[in-house]
């Protein structure tokens, strides 16, 4: 009897020791550089203090997740006790995740649709940023350019091969983003209008799994937002128009939406100083450097 | 002797404490799941989920017959694929394997067992599709049922194989050697004699194989494509059909549970009660096909 | 049969064909005892040989620079995961053992007259078999509406415990309820003979002989939680920071390498992430399997 005992207390002892003691060195690394963390008080007090602690959750699209990575290490920087965690899920996670209270601040990349409005009459947007959607293909698709008839016909599944729009004879792998997206319903409402995007589209969960897709399917074909941009994929110009911030600012490029940030009701104490930040020159010129486009007040 | 007593009535009822609490536990999920499901099955009705092909939750359509098609095709690729090999494997351990091999074989397949699920969904995703992708076919990207149910055949096999390992071996000696003495050769012991004298067991290892492939969530997600549509096949030939894009009920839940909301969410909790219902069905069909035959 | 030859010497008389079907069926034995072993080959060779390239002391002692750029280290992952584990298995392990010593010693070895406790026994059995094959997903999705949405955990540590400790406690029950059923009856008699009362039986008798198989089931989940994503995946949040607190999001091993392969480029990475799980699941196994012979050892 008494073995038995002894040796479940061990192990309680133990499992309890390792929980304890393996996250020290680890916890030492990760507390950038600044002081040792005092444990910000749990008491997210509604007026805000001179000295920023505490933790905001943001949650939402994947289109503002990166964005908001960088804008928290830079708020971060500035405010060493505050804890920013971001998360991501879809623009329809942001908006559930702010209105219920499960997140402090909800990213979407769409506006909040009116069934939204009225079921969760107290959200507040605040616009943060501008970026535009690219359509994408596979880097070897020999194909440069497109119009938005073309994207639509090609989404919707009329247009099957590469060779109706001046390429090989290949059948065009469509890739497309899951429901809840804000990237898809912005794409749903620019380039389809009335038209559904076909079926037999494979369905990514996030704008990297779409990336990820189009990069490394070849003769495929997706929509991504500007920050995601990069050599893995090829952009293509829409009606002659190369995806490019200049011509989002010229007006000409016309596939671009506002990222938002969700409160549920009028922001305050760090989430209104992170808000702020984002909205400063300071925040804004990470918001560019990150290639999506300052906000235009 | 007092104290004794006392510590043996406080520990019976700490014990039956922690029994209530489990069983309350375990009692709570399967009504909290049923429960929250009543909205989606009341405002849509049954039959129109079940045999609806659109599932747009954003216009307030749930049809789940795409990812009922989807989670039924995958399995039974991935039985047609694994459970051959893996009854193969369990016979070759338990009855032909020399020793040194044996020794190298099981603790392969056992290890194989402990993989977990999103190694397998990455190796799917980088080696099995590009190379299903070569496949000349319309419209084939190489995501697709195929790709799920050659992941899903190597998951399933070291359960199935381990189950009717000790099936096989639990078959007495002495129906082999009767076997044997009658001149039968070993192998027309195994397939006249041994198979049938382990067929419950190879079975009921088949239904647990089957269960997970249903179950299996993150690994499909990420090589099955996801597309809502219920698969057709892609040419003339119908087995072309494993190269269509589908979606599973598990990966239905897992990519949208985060947003859903009202009666979209109850519809998901209603995809959760329909592959529980699929399994269900499975495990008592198999338990009822044992009982007939044994009569 | 004019030939009585056994079949151990293939000898000529035997029919042709016979011989024939043997040789055929014995060659797809061996084939797919090749298959399994060259799956498992070809997922451990294709893993570890991409993990090397990334797989260094540095690897496991940096965190991941964040979201997606599929940068920096599996640090923090590493520690969430031990945090996770240590949390399902604390909360579901005296829950579930204890459930399994109710059910086995004290409902199980009930006579006819005490009905509510044959009558938890078959529900909790009844429990208990149905949740065993119910897919993880729909524990994700139960701890999600509940734990994350309703008791407004959020997306935490705390939420992905409590849903992970569900999805556990059935095994645990299960596993442990065996073991103790394998204990011989005698040296329960023997014990109550003696004039010990039925916990000094439990603790002192059946526990002990009943310890090994215990904590084999113990590590079994371990393993399964290492190794879930689905569960975490809609409960956990998916951050990659450290976890300060109980209500902090976090993101496991398991949920790194599926956030790796699918929203990064770093497949290398995800590989090096995988080597480590699969490494940590080697681990597990040989615990079990020192266990079991340590088991068979003490049973003689």
């Amino acid at each position: 009897m008494r073995r038995v005992s002894v040796i479940l207390l061990l192990a309680v002892v133990l499992i309890a020791g390792c929980a304890r003691a393996t996250p020290t060195p680890l916890a030492r690394e990760q507390a950038t550089a600044a002081s040792p963390v005092t444990e910000p008080e749990p008491n997210p007090s509604p007026t805000a203090e001179p000295a920023l602690a505490g933790r905001i959750t943001v949650a939402g699209s994947t289109t503002v997740q990166p964005l908001a990575e960088k804008l928290a290490t830079a708020f971060r920087a500035a405010n060493p006790n505050v804890e920013i965690v971001i998360q991501g899920g879809g623009s329809s996670v942001g908006v559930k995740s702010a209105a219920q209270g499960i997140v402090d601040i909800g990213a979407t990349s769409r506006e909040v649709k009116d069934s939204e409005r009225t079921e969760f009459p107290d959200l507040v947007v605040h616009r943060i940023a501008v970026d535009g959607v690219a359509i994408v293909v596979h880097p070897d698709v020999p194909v440069d350019s497109i119009t938005t008839e073309q994207v639509r016909a090609v989404f919707a599944g009329d247009i099957a091969s590469w060779k109706e729009l001046g390429g090989p004879d290949r059948p065009i792998t469509v890739v497309a983003r899951e429901e809840g997206s804000g990237t898809r319903d912005f794409f749903q409402e620019h380039f389809m209008k009335d038209r559904d995007i076909l079926a037999r589209a494979i369905l990514q969960p996030s704008n990297g799994a779409l990336r990820t897709a189009v990069s490394t399917t070849p003769n495929a074909i997706g929509f991504l937002s500007f920050g995601y941009l990069d050599d893995s994929v090829k952009a293509l110009a829409v009606d002659g128009i190369q995806p490019t911030e200049a011509n989002v600012y010229g007006g000409t490029y016309t596939a671009w939406r506002y990222l938002n940030m969700l409160t549920r009701g009028e922001p305050a104490g760090l989430a209104r100083a992170w808000l702020e930040f984002i909205l400063s020159d300071a925040g804004q010129q990470i918001v560019t450097a990150q290639g999506y486009l300052a906000v235009k007040r | 002797m007092q104290r004794r007593c006392l510590i043996d009535r406080l520990m019976q009822g700490v014990l039956l404490g922690s029994a209530l609490l489990s069983v309350c536990i375990v009692l709570m999920i399967g009504l909290f799941t049923f429960l929250q499901s009543r909205l989606a099955w009341q405002s849509i009705g049954p039959v129109a989920m079940l045999t609806g092909t659109a599932w747009r939750p954003g216009s307030g359509r749930f049809g789940l017959l795409p990812m009922i098609a989807g989670s039924v095709l995958a399995t039974l690729g991935s039985v047609a694929i694994g459970v051959p090999l893996a009854i193969g494997c369990a016979l070759f351990v338990a009855e032909v394997a020399p020793a040194p091999i044996r020794a190298l074989v099981r603790p392969a397949v056992q290890l194989l067992g402990g993989i977990p699920s999103v190694v397998y969904g990455l190796f799917g995703m980088v080696v099995i599709v590009p190379l299903i992708r070569r496949i000349p076919a319309p419209g084939n990207s190489g995501y697709g049922l195929l790709a799920a149910s050659i992941v899903l055949a190597v998951m399933i096999l070291p359960t199935i194989t381990s189950i009717a390992e000790d099936a096989i071996r639990a078959v007495p000696r002495e129906y082999k050697e009767g076997s044997l003495a009658l001149g039968a050769t070993e192998w027309q012991t195994i397939a006249g004699v041994t198979l049938p004298a382990a067929r419950s067991g190879i079975v009921a290892a088949t239904i647990l194989g089957i269960g997970r492939a249903l179950g299996e969530t993150m690994a499909m997600t990420m090589v099955i494509g996801n597309s809502v549509v219920v698969p057709a096949p892609l040419t003339q030939n119908p087995l072309s059909i494993y190269l269509s894009p589908a979606r599973t009920l598990t990966g239905n839940i897992a990519v949208e549970i985060s947003y859903a909301t009202g009666l979209h969410e109850s519809a998901l909790f209603a995809t959760g009660v329909t592959l529980f219902v699929m399994i269900m069905v499975v495990n008592s069909s198999a338990h009822f096909l044992l009982r007939s035959r044994s009569r | 049969m004019r030939q009585p030859a056994l079949p151990r010497t293939p000898s000529t008389r035997l029919r042709p064909r016979r011989v024939l079907r043997q040789r055929l069926a014995f060659l797809f034995l061996w084939m797919a005892a090749a298959a399994a072993v060259s799956a498992l080959i070809a997922v451990v060779a294709f893993v570890g040989v991409r993990a090397v390239r990334v797989l260094n002391i540095d690897l496991l002692l940096t965190s991941p620079a964040g979201g997606l750029s599929g940068e920096g280290g599996i640090s923090t992952t590493i520690v969430t995961t031990l945090y996770l584990v240590a949390l399902t298995t604390g909360l579901a392990t005296p829950l579930g053992v204890g459930a399994a010593i109710y059910l086995t010693e004290y409902a199980g070895q009930a006579d006819g007259r005490r009905k509510p406790a044959l009558l938890l026994l078959s529900v909790a059995r009844f429990g208990v078999e149905t949740l065993a094959g119910v897919p993880s997903i729909v524990f994700g999705l139960f701890g999600y509406a509940l734990f994350v949405s309703a008791l407004h955990f959020g997306f935490s540590l705390l939420s992905a415990s409590l849903a992970g400790a569900c999805l556990i406690l059935p095994v645990i029950i299960r596993a442990t309820e065996e073991a103790l059923r394998a204990v011989p009856q005698a040296y329960r008699e023997g014990s109550l003979a003696l004039g010990a009362t039925q916990w000094q039986t439990v603790s002192g008798v059946v526990l002990p002989s009943a310890l090994p198989g215990i904590v084999t089931s113990v590590i079994l989940s371990i393993g399964r939680v290492v190794g879930e994503t689905a569960v975490f995946y809609v409960t956990l949040g998916g951050s990659s920071d450290l976890p300060r607190s109980l209500l902090s999001p976090g993101r496991t091993l398991a949920l790194h390498l599926y956030s790796l392969a699918m929203d990064t480029r770093a497949f290398d990475k995800a590989m090096g992430t995988g080597a480590v799980l699969v490494l940590i699941i080697i681990l597990l196994n040989a615990a079990i399997s020192l266990l079991s012979r340590h088991m068979l050892r003490i049973r003689g």
